[in-house]
């Protein structure tokens, strides 16, 4: 894969160059603010961008704005946003337009190198990622009631909003896949959700709903 | 008895001596005010020529009411406090006065006092010296009474002569020379009362002054408190973690060419606590100030303290209009701190959280409930830390929480 990179520490620039190069893909371009990235991705287009949210000049959410506008100007590239802390307000404004190809990652996540990999090649080819964290606070401001789910249930929603497939969650809960279809079919059912939906559009219509926006 | 000692004490001679003193300051210092202020206002329409002239007036009643206050301090014993300073210099150019100086009340009431001064002193020194005066000359009529021109005073006509008549006169004397000192004690302190007034800032704002004062005592103390508190933090934390994570790794140096497997193991352990670092580090950044209520308001940072709750919250935030920062601030660790005993101590089952902005002027208003057990103690180091951080922004934190519960903290916050 062709990867982008905008942060502005170094080491950690250096770090997630090598990194993503030891796995074998071709970074771009790894530069330290948010216009010069801009600059960079409007001169090669890569598959995917990994961007970290504070940055120069005012050390906010530069690194947020350079992800939407990489999210509406080229659609076919993954957009991973890497931070020190999740917000659950920045991943609603992520998701918020083409919620197709968009990560929000903890910066730790990164030390889980094989994780990592893994979510940034599921962002690239149109999936999504979402942070533990972030998914938590998701559901602790759901919008809409959650208390139908049963626990189990609860666990799995969590899961699919982070953006893993069926396989994954099945591993993770350490059950077979067929009793994660059936947890999967019960929360859409109960959630008033079309059912059968899969990878990145399932995921889509977790956060929407999450997020109060009808499905 | 009192009353001859108040006759010989210090402190009617320096009452005394306070109204002669006014008496010669207010003599000066109304020529150099009337005549400053007089010109320096009359000059203005000339391009401004009077403004360094009334900069100078100004400047002298400054000094004059600096002179006083010390004057009030040591002859009558009486603090009088000063106007609070204002941040900016008054005076441009050393002359030239602002336009805050120039319309601060402060200023006119010191001005005000300038020209009282005079007035104010007549009255006393009248009143005082001459009660003392006419009272020794009527105590030691007798003794000169024969050697008056027409060998007697004269009162309305008669002479008066004989012993019962100076008798009566040396005992009036005496009465009226007791009272004078008691006159001047007196006249002293309507006067500080009426300098009070001019001198320094009306009593509510000097009792706002004092509590404003404590309440940053308190601030200072609680920020000093917090800075200690992240010290212990890092260096019980982080810190900790860091070095131990430095030695697994030179251990697994050491061991890489002997035992790779172990080495492999070492390098696992040190991974684990290079994550746990960060996790310490992450929490201990939210808890000094969340970088998202910076950058999205009070409604996005209260998400991460709900999601980080273990006891469901049901959260209601309307703030249509962001406050000031600090406010934002106190209101979000408000929350945090009560979320935070919630899940430590109260055994509740659900918590409900209200933020709700009332305008722009106007107030931010927290409130948090819980079905818990209740007992939580105001005094204790969390709560009384919160309400120092709440006076901080001159709002007010109450708490209630009977024992059996349910416990109700709510913060009111004046924005604006």
């Amino acid at each position: 894969m062709r990867i982008a990179i905008a942060e502005d520490s170094v080491l950690l620039r250096e770090g997630l160059t090598r990194l993503l190069v030891e796995a074998g893909h071709e970074v771009i371009a790894a530069e330290a603010d948010a216009e010069r990235f801009l600059r960079a991705v409007a001169g090669s287009v890569p598959d995917a961008a990994v961007i970290d949210v504070r940055m120069p000049p005012t050390f906010t959410d530069e690194g947020l704005r350079a992800a939407l506008v990489v999210r509406d100007r080229w659609p076919d590239v993954g957009v991973l946003v890497l931070s020190q802390w999740v917000e659950e307000r920045y991943a609603t404004e992520l998701i918020a337009g083409r919620p197709r190809g968009v990560g929000y990652l903890l910066k730790d996540r990164v030390a889980d190198v094989t994780e990592f990999l893994d979510a940034l090649t599921r962002v690239a080819e149109g999936g999504s990622a979402f942070d533990p964290e972030v998914v938590a606070q998701l559901l602790a401001r759901s919008r809409h009631p959650l208390g139908d789910l049963t626990p189990r249930e609860r666990e799995v929603l969590a899961l699919m909003a982070e953006g893993r497939s069926n396989g994954a969650i099945a591993d993770a809960l350490v059950v077979g896949g067929g009793a994660v279809e059936k947890h999967i079919n019960n929360i859409f059912t109960k959630l008033g959700l079309a059912p059968g939906e899969r990878d990145h559009r399932r995921v889509l219509a977790v956060l929407r709903y999450l997020n109060g926006v009808n499905p | 008895m009192h009353l001859i000692r108040d006759l010989v004490s210090a402190r009617t001679w320096l009452a005394l001596i306070h109204h002669l003193a006014g008496l010669l300051i207010g003599l000066a210092v109304i020529f150099i005010v009337t005549f400053g202020i007089g010109f320096g206002v009359g000059a203005l329409p000339l391009a401004l020529a009077g403004l360094p002239l009334l900069g100078l007036t100004l400047r002298f009643t400054d000094w004059l009411a600096r002179f006083e206050r010390a004057r009030f301090a040591v002859l009558l014993d009486v603090a009088i406090p000063a106007w609070p300073q204002d941040a900016r210099p008054g005076y441009r150019w050393l002359l030239i006065p602002s336009w805050r100086k120039l319309s601060s009340r402060a200023t006119w009431s010191e001005v005000g006092y300038g020209l009282l001064r005079l007035p104010v002193s007549v009255v006393t020194v009248a009143i005082s010296v001459s009660a003392a005066a006419f009272g020794l000359l009527l105590l030691t009529l007798p003794l000169y009474n024969g050697a008056l021109p027409s060998r007697g005073a004269v009162i309305d006509g008669t002479v008066v002569r004989g012993g019962p008549a100076m008798a009566g006169a040396a005992v009036a004397g005496l009465v009226l020379l007791l009272a004078s000192a008691q006159l001047a004690r007196g006249l002293a302190l309507a006067d500080a009362a009426v300098s009070r007034r001019l001198l320094g800032p009306p009593s509510h704002l000097a009792a706002r002054v004092t509590e404003l004062e404590r309440s940053r005592e308190r601030v200072v103390d609680a920020a000093e408190a917090e800075r200690r508190r992240i010290e212990r933090d890092l260096h019980d934390g982080a810190q900790q973690r860091l070095v131990a994570l430095a030695m697994e790794l030179g251990r697994a140096q050491a061991k890489f060419t002997d035992d790779p497997e172990a080495a492999r193991d070492l390098v696992d352990q040190a991974h684990a606590q290079a994550k746990e670092a960060l996790i310490e580090l992450r929490n201990l950044v939210r808890g000094v100030h969340p970088p998202v209520l910076t950058d999205r308001g009070l409604d996005a940072a209260l998400s991460g303290l709900a999601a980080l709750c273990p006891v469901p919250v049901d959260m209601q935030v309307d703030v249509p209009v962001r406050p000031k920062p600090a406010v934002e601030a106190v209101a979000y660790f408000v929350v945090a701190e009560a979320l935070t005993n919630v899940a430590k101590h109260s055994r509740a089952s659900q918590v409900r959280v209200m933020v709700e902005g009332h305008g722009f002027p106007g107030s931010l208003t927290v409130l948090i409930s819980d079905d818990g057990i209740g007992g939580a103690d105001p005094g204790g180091a969390g709560l009384s830390g919160l309400a120092d951080r709440v006076s901080g922004v001159d709002g007010e934190l109450s708490v209630e929480s009977p024992s059996g519960g349910p416990t109700i903290i709510s913060a009111v916050l004046p924005c604006g």
